[in-house]
């Protein structure tokens, strides 16, 4: 008998939290409403831990049903829960980042109103996150999924008196709804034909099932409609234009959602769906496509941006198109390990954009810091850790996720590699141009003088409090630079260690290492390519899954690192030149770029061109067909004019009503005649 | 014997000269009467019927008809003395306030 986990507990945790907070939280005070939203994230936490311990004691995957939830014929969905190598792997993720950066808030959102309002967001998120990673079938996670957008949009419009903000938060709605009707539409397909949405039915049925390497068939549709709701949800082309704006929430929202967690729901759905994908090759051609342009594209735009917090939202863009190479390659494990690499080093870059960000009194224009290296050293100190991390340098946790992506891109495309790899460049370029232009060179803010600027008001959402204990409240104004208060100083420092070490559990062959995160999702990614090797490229995928050291020997893949490491040292060598060496070099080559640099920095005009093909067509037709025509010319004129009609009709008989006796007794006599008459003339038919 | 023809004739003519009565008289009492000569013309076709077809249902449908016509009478002259009363009128063109 399997033990029982009680997994159903970990989601439910959060949205105990969310439901007192946000049923309460007005009335509590700020410390209840804080430990209130840490005490539930964090139970969850442990209770994940807990789950861990004992994870080598279960059967994997380990199915726990809750209650049933539809059953109709021999179609059934559960509230059930599925516990697995990759979901456990997810919901530590999940949880601990979610936990850190809950404490992070404490301290960032502490002088904002809506705080007990934040924390209820906050906790419903992580629940519905929770749902998602930990469902059993497709139709639980489409309900987690939805969820987390939901959440997604509350919190992104947090500040809802905010123009832009609240038409953020639409954006990112509509934009998702789009991908989740691809998402729908596949559960269609999968109901229809294998007649279920658990995923050991769906799978089982899938296994036997021969590769659809000639074309394109139901398991390549299937493949193609799972992938535009990833598109949608993981912000990749053609709908990645959500995350940039979405970055009008609070910056540990964007950090917790728009980075670490929520966004990389995608690459897990498609890592789920992997029986599915292998089996149609063009599919994972399409995914590994998407993906490695996405990663270029948003890499590109990345450079040009000055808004510190819309550069790590490209860069975010650009490093799930890297998850999604490596799904699209069937390195699954490998885009997982990068999805959980990512989680620490982009939620740190996150966390520590808004604690530079709070240092600074609100601004978020790079070209309005600078030198504030010495000033919030705490700051500084992880963000390089995560700058490191993310450029590819080694021994830090981005260098051994990004490498073993770019390593298996290779084995599929020289091609996928090769973009892989200026992506990386070019990554390490704009994140080593971020760090520079924060923290070295000359303080070009107003910091000091900028309580009484008009953009104060308008950047009042990205001021975070600092908390009474250590020494300088805002009752004396926001002083000078100063470093954030301890409990946003603690999740930072946590996340840099874990940006630092988290790789090493990923520690390539080549390298010396065993990459035991590879085959401890092994499991997950192996037993279903197994039984399914049949199939021509699904048997060639086996084969690259299986080790690279059958194909290649470790040199090459040693070789290849050295590359990608040059890359990444290439990337920071260039920066130093533009932003430190040279700083007034960018602009002469800006100008001599010319209508280039125009286009990457108003990025490539792709919401212009949204606006033009799809915005205002939809506005102009739902205005003169949906508004004028249908609304207004049938059905306010159906209302409109029957009863314009029983007026007129009214007016005209209302004048039989004279008072008059005898034209009484006329009508009476004339409706006689005609009964009379009728009834004569049916008489002599 | 007379045949039934006549008889329905006869109550043809009198309900006829009622309903022109009704229609084309302006005092009320005149009116009044217009509908007792349309119930017996009636009333006539009905015993004419009766005898016909040896029925007694015919009959009795005419005491119906005597007794509501004997009730009516007694509410319509009520109201008729009733509206001479306050609008020392008989002539119903006078008595129009019931209108739109």
């Amino acid at each position: 008998m399997t033990p029982d986990l009680h997994l159903w507990i970990i989601p439910v945790l959060p949205i105990v939290g969310a439901a007192i907070n946000g049923f309460l939280g007005r009335k509590f005070s700020r410390q209840a409403v804080a430990a209130v939203a840490l005490l539930f994230s964090g139970a969850a936490f442990a209770m994940v831990l807990l789950v861990t311990a004992r994870f080598a004691s279960v059967p994997v995957p380990h199915v726990e049903s809750l209650a049933p939830w539809i059953r109709a014929g021999t179609f059934q969905v559960d509230f059930s829960f599925y516990l697995d190598q990759l979901s456990l792997v997810m919901l530590l993720v999940v949880t601990g980042v979610g936990f850190l950066i809950h404490i992070y808030s404490i301290g960032y959102m502490w002088e904002e109103g809506g705080f007990y309002r934040f924390f209820a967001y906050l906790n419903l998120f992580m629940f519905f996150m929770l749902t998602l990673v930990l469902a059993s079938n497709y139709l639980l996670m489409f309900i987690g999924w939805e969820g987390v957008g939901l959440a997604s949009y509350l919190l992104i419009g947090f500040w809802f008196t905010r123009d832009s903000a609240a038409s953020a938060g639409k954006k990112a709605f509509i934009v998702n709804r789009v991908g989740d009707f691809g998402f729908l539409i596949a559960l269609f397909l999968l109901i229809k034909h294998f007649g279920s949405l658990n995923f050991d039915q769906v799978f089982a049925s899938v296994i036997p099932l021969h590769s659809e390497a000639g074309g394109a068939g139901l398991l390549t549709t299937i493949g193609l409609l799972l992938m535009v709701g990833a598109a949608g949800k993981s912000a990749q082309i053609p709908l990645y234009v959500w995350l940039p704006d979405a970055m009008e929430g609070p910056t540990p929202v964007s950090a917790l959602i728009h980075a670490a967690t929520m966004v990389t729901a995608g690459v897990y759905m498609v890592s789920r769906s992997h029986v599915i994908f292998e089996r149609a090759p063009m599919a994972l051609t399409v995914v590994a496509i998407i993906g490695t342009l996405t990663a270029l594209f948003a890499a590109t735009i990345g450079i040009t941006q000055t808004d510190i917090k819309k550069v790590l939202a490209y860069s975010t863009i650009s490093q799930l198109g890297y998850m999604f190479m490596a799904c699209g390659v069937g390195a699954f494990s490998a885009g997982i390990f990068h999805l959980m690499t990512h989680a620490f080093f982009k939620g740190l870059l996150f966390l520590a954009a808004g604690s530079v960000i709070h240092a600074v009194s609100g601004e978020q224009d790079m070209r309005l810091m600078g030198g504030l290296r010495t000033k919030i050293p705490w700051t500084f100190w992880t963000m390089t850790i995560a700058t490191f991390a993310i450029a590819g340098i080694p021994p830090f946790a981005g260098f051994f996720s990004k490498d073993e992506i770019l390593w298996r891109a290779y084995q599929a495309s020289w091609v996928y590699w090769f973009i892989g790899l200026f992506t990386a460049f070019l990554t390490s370029f704009y994140m080593f141009r971020l760090w520079f232009m924060t923290f070295f060179g000359e303080y070009r803010g107003t910091a000091e003088s900028h309580e009484d600027s008009a953009h104060d008001l308008a950047l009042a959402d990205t001021r975070a409090g600092a908390p009474a204990p250590h020494g300088h409240g805002h009752g004396d104004g926001h002083g000078g630079i100063h470093e954030s208060p301890r409990l946003m100083v603690i999740p930072l420092v946590v996340l840099a260690f874990l940006s630092f070490t988290g790789g090493w559990i990923g520690v390539p062959a080549a390298l010396g290492g065993s990459n035991r995160f590879d085959r401890f999702l092994g499991p997950v990614f192996h037993s279903a390519i197994a039984t399914g090797a049949e199939g021509g490229p699904v048997a060639s995928s086996q084969e690259e899954t299986e080790g690279p050291e059958s194909r290649s020997g470790h040199a090459t893949e040693l070789m290849f690192t050295a590359i990608s490491v040059f890359a990444g040292l290439l990337g920071f060598g260039l920066a130093w030149l533009l932003y430190y060496r040279n700083p007034q070099l960018p602009q002469q080559i800006a100008a001599s770029l010319g209508g280039l640099y125009q286009a990457v920095v108003h990025k490539y005009y792709i919401d212009e061109l949204y606006a033009t093909l799809f915005v205002k067509p939809l506005i102009a037709g739902s205005a003169l067909i949906l508004w004028h025509g249908i609304d207004q010319d049938v059905i306010d004129a159906s209302v409109d004019n029957s009863a314009q009609g029983a007026r007129e009709v009214s007016d005209a008989v209302r004048h039989m009503q004279s008072g008059n006796l005898r034209s009484y007794a006329g009508w009476v006599a004339a409706g006689a005649a005609v009964v009379i008459a009728y009834m004569v003339w049916m008489g002599t038919r | 014997m007379v045949p039934i023809s006549y008889y329905l004739i006869l109550s043809g003519i009198l309900f006829a000269c009622g309903v022109t009565g009704f229609l084309i008289k302006r005092n009320i009492i005149s009116i009044f009467m217009s509908i007792e000569l349309m119930l017996n013309g009636v009333n006539l076709s009905f015993v004419a019927f009766a005898a016909q077809w040896h029925a007694l249902s015919g009959q009795i449908f005419v005491f119906f008809v005597m007794v509501v016509a004997a009730a009516e009478a007694a509410v319509g002259l009520a109201i008729i003395i009733a509206v001479y009363r306050t609008r020392e009128t008989l002539n119903v063109d006078q008595v129009d306030l019931l209108k739109l």
